[in-house]
């Protein structure tokens, strides 16, 4: 752990200007392995993502970001062949395990992918899905949470009066949005978000990058990002990773100023990925 | 312009050579697309000839009574064959019964769920195969099961020999629409928390059903026709059918037998029922595309 974590603990303050210390190790990884099949695709990772701050995954394509994120809600189950070593934990409890319900864990880690895949349902529909798989019937509690969610993601006035129109008539910048919504909906811990907004043009992406400020008072973000300006623009921390390890992790201001690998250095200065 | 001529590449030359190739590739390039046109117009012949033959020889005796009478004693006229439309679409419907569920579930287990087992294979393998059966073999079947052991001729068997016609149609296109769902649907539905039988039943079939119904809509649109199944299994009845486990009249048995006896009026029948036939094989199919299109 590197001294700076020490600092971070002292230097978050509410709107009171009380310091609030969150969990250094909110969702913590320990010597983590990962095989597709017979392919190592994860190397030892071990590493602490702190609580409601912006952890940001960086590295060349196939470096193992992804693989890592898509993990941390046990995505990757469902592909087939897929083994893993090690141990992920959430608030200290490992995800893996036997009495963990995959579903409530889904649930408590919610997951926003690069390319937005609302239903082909309205936009309520799709922000009350969350909630109704989970057996949530009351048509009040749904209509708060579905202003609460467009609201959080920043899209309640666009969206408000088409609320039961298709989801799949919104623009790409507000279908991201609402994929956003319909994760918060269920008001989770953790926020993965994988390249976010790699699919979308720079006026949307500015709009996505305001919300992740916004949304770090509330969840705990992880963003896999190609786009290093990105990462320096919205993180607190970034991590480095290169063929499936983890080369370094630290303060995004350190990581962009005054890395410590020459790995590090030769990928954000662009020499190679 | 001789500069350009002397100094051009090959097919520049070849054209200026009395160009008697170029006209020969040209005519050679008109023949084949004439003939591949021709050949499509021949296509439409069979289909627009059996309509025109239907309408002409069908349309003078189409009145509503054909739909509430029942066919009339040989050489007799008048009458109808309202039992045997009745008849058709009671066995249909009890066929759709029996194979929708079996299909699409089946299909659902073939695709969502263990897609690569050798139970998943052995059911693809086995739902082509049933796709080639010869119609008469489902009628033996049914008869085997239903008649034998039931001791008598009944819409049930009419309808078992209907299903085992339609299910191998309605599974594989209830797979191939399942196909059709993106996966991206089904991620974003685990993401959330759902359960497979959650996101099958909440995402991807509302998805897949325009093309399921589709599917549906075109193995009914063939039972309805099939005249093979019903021969040994519903047999035929000249009065609306009591209960289902009697002979069961059917528009195309219907046909079959007024075709074949001496008499004019029931020959005349015969060409009316048939354009039932046709007009509902006709409207089903359309239907099929047009009202389980996806609006997007």
């Amino acid at each position: 752990m590197s001294p700076n974590m020490q600092e971070e603990r002292i230097s978050r303050h509410d709107s009171a200007g009380h310091a609030t210390p969150g969990r250094t190790d909110f969702l913590s990884v320990r010597d983590f392995d990962f095989y597709y099949g017979r392919k190592q695709a994860l190397f030892g990772i071990t590493m602490d993502i702190p609580e409601k701050q912006v952890t940001a995954f960086i590295g060349p394509s196939g470096c193992g970001k992804s693989t890592l994120l898509r993990n941390f809600n046990r995505m990757n189950e469902l592909i087939d062949g897929i083994r893993h070593e090690g141990d992920i934990q959430l608030l200290g409890q490992s995800i893996y395990d036997r009495g963990v319900e995959v579903i409530a864990l889904r649930r408590s880690i919610g997951i926003v992918f690069q390319k937005s895949n609302p239903f082909p349902k309205s936009i309520y529909e799709n922000i009350v899905y969350g909630l109704r798989i989970s057996g949530e019937r009351n048509r009040s509690v749904l209509d708060e949470a579905v202003e609460r969610s467009l609201r959080g993601a920043a899209l309640w006035e666009e969206a408000k009066d088409r609320l039961h129109e298709s989801a799949l008539g919104l623009s790409g910048g507000q279908m991201q949005r609402l994929c956003i919504a319909r994760a918060i909906a269920n008001r989770p811990k953790v926020l993965l978000m994988d390249e976010p907004c790699s699919a979308l043009d720079p006026i949307a992406t500015v709009k996505v990058e305001e919300l992740i400020h916004e949304l770090k008072r509330e969840f705990t973000i992880v963003i896999v990002t190609h786009n290093m300006q990105q990462a320096t623009r919205c993180s607190d921390r970034t991590a480095f990773f290169y063929l499936g390890k983890l080369i370094e992790y630290d303060t995004t201001q350190k990581i962009f100023s005054n890395p410590a690998q020459k790995q590090t250095e030769d990928y954000i200065t662009g020499r190679f990925g | 312009m001789d500069n350009i001529i002397t100094h051009s590449p090959g097919f520049f030359r070849d054209e200026r050579v009395g160009s008697s190739k170029a006209m020969a590739r040209s005519l050679w390039n008109r023949v084949l697309s004439t003939l591949c046109i021709t050949l499509s117009l021949l296509t439409l012949v069979p289909l627009i000839s059996i309509v025109y033959l239907v309408l002409k020889n069908g349309l003078p005796l189409l009145k509503w009574s054909v739909f509430t009478t029942l066919p009339p004693a040989a050489g007799m006229v008048g009458g109808g064959f309202g039992n045997a439309v009745l008849g058709t679409m009671v066995m249909v419907g009890l066929g759709l019964v029996i194979s929708a569920p079996i299909g699409i579930l089946s299909a659902i287990y073939i695709h969502e769920y263990s897609p690569a087992s050798h139970l998943a294979r052995a059911v693809r393998i086995v739902a082509k195969l049933l796709t080639g059966i010869p119609s008469i073999i489902c009628g033996v079947f049914a008869f085997a099961t239903v008649v034998a052991t039931t001791g008598t001729f009944s819409a049930y068997a009419g309808g078992v020999a209907l299903a085992v016609l339609m299910l191998p149609t309605i599974l594989l296109t209830s797979e191939q629409a399942l196909l059709g769902v993106q996966s991206a649907y089904r991620e974003a539905s685990y993401g959330l928390g759902a359960t497979k039988f959650q996101t099958i039943l909440r995402v991807v079939l509302p998805d897949a059903l325009p093309a399921v119904m589709t599917g549906i809509m075109l193995a009914v649109a063939r039972a309805a026709g099939e005249t093979a199944p019903l021969i040994f299994t519903a047999l035929f009845s000249q009065f609306w059918a009591k209960s289902l486990s009697e002979p069961t009249a059917s528009l195309s048995v219907l046909i079959y037998n007024f075709a074949t006896v001496p008499f004019p009026h029931q020959i005349q029948m015969a060409w009316t029922a048939s354009l039932v036939l046709v007009a509902f094989v006709t409207i089903a199919n359309i239907a099929s595309q047009m009202v389980f299109s996806k609006k997007h």
